[in-house]
């Protein structure tokens, strides 16, 4: 019988595409047989933006990049600049640095995970570890002052200490996080439909996860042991006892899995920060207008999403001549359109939400 | 006890009376009654639906570590009265390209089915508005319709979601007719007649439920899939297809579908307690309280699968309704079949 296919236009207005990812599928009944993938709806211009404004100025538009992973975000981009000028960041400013970036990664994480199973149906999912990340917002907004957008970070440290009200509140978290873990595992990993849902769907092989620039967990599920933190530790990661969550089959279940555990693994260094924290000051030494010496350098560190890189390039002047961020979720999407291929409407929804996107990172 | 276990029959009985003492002939007494029954069926029908809206945003919200709606009358209580106000107070929006006469037609033809089925459940003892001799039969007929609109709506959109969504929608209705109906077999070879009335007094002494369990099941799966409710919510599916077959529709028309799902499920548990819990049995309450209480707690059930399972691919759907559901649904039939047999060549249960 003779069959014809059919263009959908999937997006930028659509539920599972988290904000406005425009996928242009060619569909043979269910079944999709072309994928075209377009972005650019949220493009606010940063990288180009930046360019007219001050080097501590430009970490406020950092929040906006991942905005589930402000924080983390942050940290790259300070980083930076300290590695251009060569500033040595106090101690204290470190760990805190450490704790609000897995604070971030498990917030973040809350957020992939739940849309990943709402997405597949179960809209209660999605509840539980909203709880969570709550309460790491609640935590946040006690420091910087806001819930997404923290601007905390400043080159040479920290806006701030700690507050006062920040201790006895993630004391709370670090009691009751480990019987949210238990229970979300039970209430999804088991899951007949979810593994019929996930198993096999969207499989990745090592190989093509590394061709493609696949990073974060969506490498590690396909089997892959790269990790920044471990392979080249950045601030004081090499400080802490913790496990790199590596996948096998590179399916969509596997992403969740790694997902999960690497949570857990945040989790541990959290406690380990939060209890080695030493005392202290909790900014360097750095001039009152940051000029940093004409030259370029760059930094890339493990964010929630995949590896987030920073290279800055100086004239001397007091404004940065150019600014890239090297944009995980927009290396990771690059994979999408091979991967629909074959697929039914609802793995290639599946897929999408297993990459935990985030659309002002990839349109930055 | 006995007055209020009546008093629904009573009322049906002094308005036919009414209309006897104020001259009308026999013709006329008739279709008055009809039209009595039908505003009762439409306001319970109505009434029911309105409570199951409210009731099902509670409930996921309890399961979802939420309060739900809590803000309008007591406990959020006329919160559904005030979505259906602003609701009618809509703009009524057709797309441009839609076939205008059939996307209008479809938000009214799904009701049909559903006021056609509840004309024969038993709401109590002698309260079925009809007490057809194949009821059973009738019932699965006219349910099975409802597949219509719904393809009606799809079709008529002129949107490729929609379209997909009703292409889903008789795929999956037309694959769980049949476990439905096999599943309902069992009970009519036990109870021995199709007139609903016939299977709940059968069912005085001992439950249908306890005799069929796996009918039971079958049929609860079936009657999600009929009613397109999560797990099996494909035709809507909302995070793979927007709304599916319901994304051009707007304002009252919308919520007609919303209401038209809420009747079909409150049928669907109409049906399990009538063929499975018993029906109007039970003691101390009457007979219409208990058959309310009974259709509720399968509605609760409904409402609980809804908002804890991810939704099932569309091929594993009509896998499961071919190769799980209709075998295991033959099976039961024939094992009934031969207890039925032995059962009643006097060898008795042993």
């Amino acid at each position: 019988m003779k069959t014809q296919t059919y263009t959908l236009n999937f997006g930028p207005q659509h539920p599972s595409t988290h904000g406005v990812l425009h996928v242009v599928l060619e569909l043979d009944g269910e079944i999709c047989v072309g994928s075209k993938t377009q972005i650019g709806y949220l493009h606010r211009g940063i990288e180009k933006l930046v360019e007219d404004r001050t080097y501590p100025q430009v970490i406020p538009y950092t929040d906006r990049l991942d905005y589930l992973s402000g924080m983390s975000n942050n940290l790259v981009y300070v980083q930076t600049i300290e590695k251009l000028m060569g500033i040595e960041v106090p101690e204290r400013a470190e760990y805190i640095r450490v704790l609000l970036a897995e604070l971030m990664r498990i917030a973040s994480h809350m957020v992939g995970i739940g849309i990943y199973i709402m997405d597949l149906g179960a809209v209660s999912a999605v509840f539980y570890p909203f709880i969570e990340r709550e309460k790491i917002l609640e935590l946040m907004s006690h420091i910087s002052g806001g819930r997404m957008t923290f601007n905390y970070m400043r080159i040479g440290g920290v806006a701030y200490d700690l507050h006062p009200d920040f201790y006895p509140e993630l004391d709370n978290f670090i009691n009751e996080f480990p019987r949210f873990i238990e229970e979300y595992h039970k209430l999804v990993d088991d899951n007949e439909i979810f593994k019929a849902r996930t198993k096999n769907i969207g499989v990745i092989s090592a190989e093509k996860a590394m061709s493609y620039g696949l990073t974060g967990p969506n490498l590690r599920a396909s089997g892959v042991d790269y990790d920044l933190r471990k392979i080249s530790p950045y601030s004081v990661y090499d400080r802490f006892d913790f496990e790199t969550a590596v996948g096998k089959n590179g399916d969509c279940y596997d992403r969740y899995v790694v997902r999960m555990k690497e949570v857990e693994e945040s989790f541990k260094i959290i406690k380990q920060a939060y209890k080695e924290m030493p005392e202290g000051p909790v900014m360097a030494k750095v001039p009152k207008l940051i000029k940093p010496p004409v030259g370029d350098a760059y930094h890339q560190a493990e964010n929630p999403k995949g590896i987030l890189g920073c290279y800055v390039v100086s004239d001397g002047s007091p404004k940065p001549y150019r600014v890239h961020f090297r944009r995980p979720s927009f290396n990771n999407i690059s994979i999408y359109d091979e991967l629909f291929i074959g697929h039914k409407i609802a793995d290639i929804v599946a897929i999408l939400a297993s990459f935990d996107i985030v659309l002002g990172e990839i349109d930055a | 006890m006995e007055f209020l276990n009546n008093i629904f029959v009573n009322i049906a009985q002094w308005i036919r009376e009414l209309l006897a003492a104020l001259g009308f002939s026999p013709v006329w007494v008739e279709m008055g009654m009809a039209v009595v029954y039908l505003v009762a069926i439409l306001g319970v029908c109505v009434l029911v639906a309105l409570f199951y809206v409210l009731w099902e945003r509670k409930l996921a919200g309890y399961i979802q570590r939420r309060p739900g709606p809590n803000r309008l009358g007591p406990n959020g209580w006329l919160q559904t009265i005030a979505d259906a106000m602003k609701l009618l107070t809509k703009e009524d929006v057709v797309p441009q390209g839609a076939d205008r006469i059939v996307h209008l037609l479809a938000a009214l033809f799904i009701f049909v089915p559903t006021v056609l089925a509840l004309a024969v459940i038993p709401f109590g003892e002698g309260m079925a508005a009809l007490d057809l001799n194949l009821g059973i039969f009738y019932l699965i007929a006219v349910t099975s319709l409802s597949t219509i609109p719904i393809f009606m709506a799809g079709w008529s959109s002129n949107n490729k979601y929609s379209l997909v969504g009703s292409m889903r929608a008789v795929a999956q209705m037309v694959s769980y007719e049949i476990p439905l109906v096999f599943s309902l077999l069992g009970v009519i070879l036990i109870a021995g007649t199709m007139k609903l009335q016939g299977v709940v007094e059968a069912q005085s002494s001992v439950w249908f439920i306890v005799l069929q369990p796996v009918a039971f099941v079958i049929f609860l799966i079936c009657a999600i899939a009929e009613t397109n409710r999560a797990p099996f919510d494909l035709p809507e599916g909302e995070s793979e297809l927007t709304a599916g077959v319901y994304t051009e529709y707007s304002g009252m028309r919308w919520a007609l579908f919303y209401l038209a799902e809420y009747c079909n499920m409150f049928v669907m548990s109409s049906v399990a307690a009538t063929m499975f819990l018993g029906g109007w049995h039970g003691p101390l309450l009457p007979g219409w309280l208990w058959f309310l209480l009974k259709t509720f707690l399968i509605m609760s059930c409904f409402i609980w699968f809804r908002w804890t399972f991810p939704r099932i691919r569309v091929d594993h759907l009509m896998n499961f309704s071919w190769k799980v559901l209709v075998p295991l649904s033959l099976a039961n039939v024939f094992v009934t079949g031969i207890g039925v047999y032995i059962y009643n060549n006097g060898l008795g249960w042993w």
